[in-house]
């Protein structure tokens, strides 16, 4: 192949590089209002009064906002596909206010002096409420987050706001209880996975403004262009026809920019004034009042036989929403959807859950999404399985993961197409020498080395509900524009549709010229998420490629007066496959008297999700003197079906095993007892720099996946996943300690240590 | 007050607020390479040089550039292309919101370090924050920058 399973450098690379003014915050127009945010002290509260006369009078502030110039309508911030499965439990300005940090009131003004000065002039009074910090007591609690009349859910989630359930529900498959019953060897445990942020290098931001035409338009860093047109729509009660939504380069994503974080305040400012305005999150908002991952309690219950086989899997999820809902029916699902189906030879599983509100910062999509807190959970309670037969974790892996062509229960009875899992573990257990290393070799100066074990699967879009359109068409130099509403968010997608487009095409990758997503003008795409760009909008552009070539085809062979069956197209012209005339593309697009314009576009949704695959090991130093570790070697092993471009593959699963160490090792956001929020800034909350990332070395056993475009699955979640249940083994295998809640410190290894007298 | 300084070889005189700070004002006279991550010196994606040293323009005040020679992406375009295009080979760029800081650094590195191992490497540049690419790439893509240059004569992998 040509263009496809190539290193081909990303079409905004050297722009990148090189530092061009592409991002949000460079291309809004000089003139734009600076929009701030007052933000409530309390975790829970009412708003009794609130003063902003004195705030109105500065000289140069041009609007001040409360929840009495408001919607009163609830919408969610989730880029979700309508209908939501998020509850709709949001006002832009709300008089009850449910974390510290939530949005009291909206200052816009001619600079950002003016309007600091201004925050501090408003006076608000608050009746304060008794709040819920303990996400396991929320279920039931007498104290309701969410008690308005307006609230409302709109799909069958199993919400109940009179509940402080955002979600709930359960799924089964055989009989768990009278399996697990029978079996020789049970391990019940529960795991603690932590809420973490993004971090996301360009914090959330948006500017907006009125076009010719009167127009809202918002240019945002988002992922979800499309869904934040729906949920200005809702916030703002405009019609859509009267938004429109521009994505420009984007700073990062990972699940951060899949809920509309800042675009209702720029966009009610600029409704209310007519005037462009402007946000820019700070690092501390984007610390304090963002959506990270949901906290997670997981309850894993295992069944194995004499010899090891794993025959039954309880497990019980309880996830923390924190204010309000947004992706919580949905990340809980993942728990058990993406971590179950890991073993193969399960004869019943039990999968329930909870999704809670509590007066903490609402949760939201975070790579691996729910996917991630499960995987820890199994995955640790098969290597604890795993140690009490005896058993190495290698090998009781081996034994029982899921094969090519097995059906999945709880993945929605999906048949596994293409899975290379096995060859993954072989080849990473080479790569890492686990034979060698495992358990642990003990150093001479005090300190272990040990490694760990992990598996991990993701989907590949969520199936029959993700969209994507394509639109290519020949232009007058015979080369092709093509436009996505596919977000590239620096995944490179942009470069990656073009490869499989040029590899359809038969022409060079740089003949394709590739258009971002502008809502008026591109086709329709549900965003970049759930590891959907590869798989679903990979797949619109076969087709819409497909149906191009057949309209060359046609024109050329009416062109040169003969039968469509009588021609071929090469890539740069039709010609008759027993004749010599041929006419080429330049020359079609613009022939005289021609009545069709080339060009098509084509939707795809697809029926199935099929799953990638990853196995992780990590090496570990830790010194049993302190518990102090150290990453030393972290291998991870892809079945990612066909890689499309192989150094942005490479870098994608690099970057995921990265922020997976940084889960496991180091991030967590913690809350004092009134519910104010600690870790405020890259002080507080420490992501991992390239001291502390050890080795990371990554490699690829592909196997087909047929429905995939030229047998392509996902990469971009699934790699987050492995590297928290990995080290955690490792720490056993070296000290023989457990540890069973996120992130894995020096402090709880010592104590482990010091409880065992190791 | 009023302040002189070279921004980029172009000399400026300008009013400012006793107050204000070098990532604002030379975002406002279009260096828009230079970004904010934070507010806590953290990130180092607001790096600049001034009068040759490495600086966190998010915590330098203007008033201190003051006579001086600033330098941003925006006067080093040559050899960002150069330096970038191996990230760009490697893929390593990615969102890219941390290159022009991460650039602007290693090009420093070069003149700072002689033959310079992977563990200076990285600690030379621990603080650039990157939250994308695991820093695996930016390093292989800096180490064959190095070997091109003559700088390193390390084994790359």
């Amino acid at each position: 192949m040509r263009s496809v399973n190539q290193p081909v450098r990303k079409k905004d690379a050297m722009s990148l590089v090189t530092g061009q003014p592409v991002y949000t915050q460079d291309i809004a127009p000089k003139d734009c209002l600076v929009v701030k945010i007052l933000r409530s002290p309390y975790a829970h509260a009412l708003i009794k009064e609130i003063k902003t006369e004195s705030a109105m009078k500065l000289s140069g502030i041009e609007c001040v906002l409360t929840y009495k110039d408001v919607p009163d309508k609830r919408f969610t911030l989730a880029g979700q596909t309508f209908p939501e499965p998020s509850p709709y439990d949001r006002l832009i300005l709300d008089e009850k206010v449910r974390f510290i940090g939530d949005a009291v009131a909206i200052v816009a003004g001619d600079n950002e002096k003016t309007v600091d000065k201004a925050l501090r002039r408003i006076k608000v009074k608050y009746d304060i409420l008794e709040p819920i910090l303990d996400f396991r007591c929320a279920k039931d609690n007498e104290v309701l987050i969410h008690p308005e009349q307006n609230w409302r859910s709109l799909c069958n989630v199993g919400a109940d706001n009179k509940r402080n359930l955002c979600a709930s529900g359960e799924e089964k498959h055989g009989d768990v209880d009278e399996i697990i019953g029978g079996c020789d060897w049970i391990i019940e445990q529960t795991y603690h996975t932590k809420a973490n942020q993004q971090v996301t290098m360009e914090t959330s931001r948006t500017f907006t403004y009125l076009d010719e035409t009167g127009k809202l338009t918002c240019v945002t860093s988002t992922q979800i262009p499309f869904h934040v047109k729906r949920i200005l729509s809702n916030a703002l009660e405009l019609p859509e026809s009267r938004i429109r939504v521009i994505k420009p380069r984007i700073g990062g994503g990972f699940g951060a920019k899949q809920t509309a974080v800042t675009e209702v305040y720029p966009a009610i400012v600029t409704v209310k004034t007519g005037k462009p305005a402007l946000i820019v999150y700070t690092r501390r908002e984007s610390f304090i009042a963002s959506s990270p991952r949901h906290e997670n309690e997981i309850k894993v219950r295992i069944g194995a036989d004499k010899n090891g086989i794993i025959k039954g899997i309880d497990m019980i999820t309880l996830s923390n929403t924190g204010a309000y809902g947004e992706h919580g029916p949905t990340t809980v699902g993942l728990s058990g959807h993406k971590s179950l189906p890991l073993y193969g030879k399960v004869e019943a599983y039990h999968f329930r859950y909870d999704v809670v509100y509590t007066n903490v910062m609402s949760a939201g999509a975070y790579r691996g999404y729910g996917a991630t807190q499960g995987i820890f959970a199994l995955e640790s309670a098969v290597n604890e399985l795993a140690e009490k037969m005896g058993m190495d974790p290698v090998q009781i892996r081996e034994i029982n993961m899921v094969r090519e062509g097995a059906v999945m229960p709880a993945y929605y009875g999906e048949t596994l197409n293409s899975c290379a899992l096995d060859r993954c573990m072989a080849k990473a257990k080479e790569m890492i020498g686990w034979d060698e290393k495992y358990p642990r070799i003990n150093l001479k100066n005090g300190k272990v080395r040990s490694v760990g074990v992990s598996m991990a699967m993701q989907g590949s879009g969520i199936a029959n509900v993700d969209t994507a359109g394509v639109l290519i068409k020949v232009n007058a130099a015979g080369l092709y524009d093509m436009k996505i509403g596919a977000t590239d968010m620096g995944t490179g997608c942009d470069t990656i549709l073009a490869q499989i487009a040029a590899e359809c095409l038969h022409c060079s990758v740089d003949d394709i010229t590739v258009s971002g997503v502008d809502t008026d003008v591109s086709p329709y795409d549900s965003g970049s998420y759930a590891s959907s760009t590869t798989y679903v909008t990979g797949n619109a552009v076969v087709n819409t490629c497909e149906t191009l070539v057949e309209k060359i085809r046609d024109k050329g062979a009416r062109q040169l007066g003969c039968a469509i069956e009588d021609v071929e197209f090469d890539g740069a012209r039709v010609y008759q496959v027993d004749a010599k005339e041929s006419i080429n593309l330049k020359d079609l697009t613009v022939a005289v008297g021609s009545d069709k314009e080339l060009s098509a576009t084509e939707l795809f949704c697809s029926p199935v999700s099929p799953p990638p695959f990853v196995v992780g090991m990590a090496e570990v130093e830790i010194d049993k003197e302190t518990g102090k570790i150290d990453l030393i070697d972290y291998v991870a092993v892809v079945d990612c079906g066909t890689v499309i471009n192989t150094n942005l593959v490479r870098l994608q699963t690099e970057g995921g095993i990265a922020q997976g160490i940084g889960m496991a090792l180091y991030e967590d956001i913690t809350y004092g007892e009134s519910g104010r929020n600690f870790s405020n800034s890259l002080m507080q909350y420490k992501i991992p720099t390239r001291l502390d990332v050890g080795r990371i070395r990554v490699g690829f056993e592909s196997s087909y996946e047929p429905t995939g475009p030229f047998g392509a699955k996902s990469i971009g979640e699934v790699v987050i996943n492995t590297p928290a249940p990995a080290i955690a083994n490792a720490v056993f295998n070296g000290v023989r300690v457990k540890v069973r809640e996120l992130p894995i410190t020096a402090e709880k290894i010592y104590n482990g240590m010091k409880q065992k007298n190791i | 007050m009023i302040i002189k300084l070279w921004v980029n070889d172009k000399k400026i005189t300008d009013e400012i607020d006793g107050d204000a700070i070098l990532l604002d004002f030379l975002r406002d006279h279009g260096c828009y390479s230079v970004k904010r991550g934070c507010e806590t010196s953290n990130c180092g994606l607001c790096t600049v040089l001034m009068d040759s040293k490495l600086v966190l323009s998010c915590s330098t005040l203007v008033a201190r550039a003051d006579g001086k020679h600033v330098i941003t992406l925006e006067g080093l375009q040559e050899e960002a292309k150069e330096f970038g295009g191996f990230l760009a080979d490697q893929g390593a760029e990615q969102c890219g919101f941390c290159s022009p800081g991460l650039v602007i650094s290693v090009l420093t590195m070069v003149k700072e370090l002689k033959n310079p191992s992977d563990r200076e490497i990285s600690e030379y540049l621990s603080g650039n924050l990157c939250r994308c690419s695991g820093y695996m790439g930016q390093l292989r893509a800096i180490k064959r920058y190095l070997n091109q240059k003559g700088a390193q004569k390390n084994e790359i992998s």
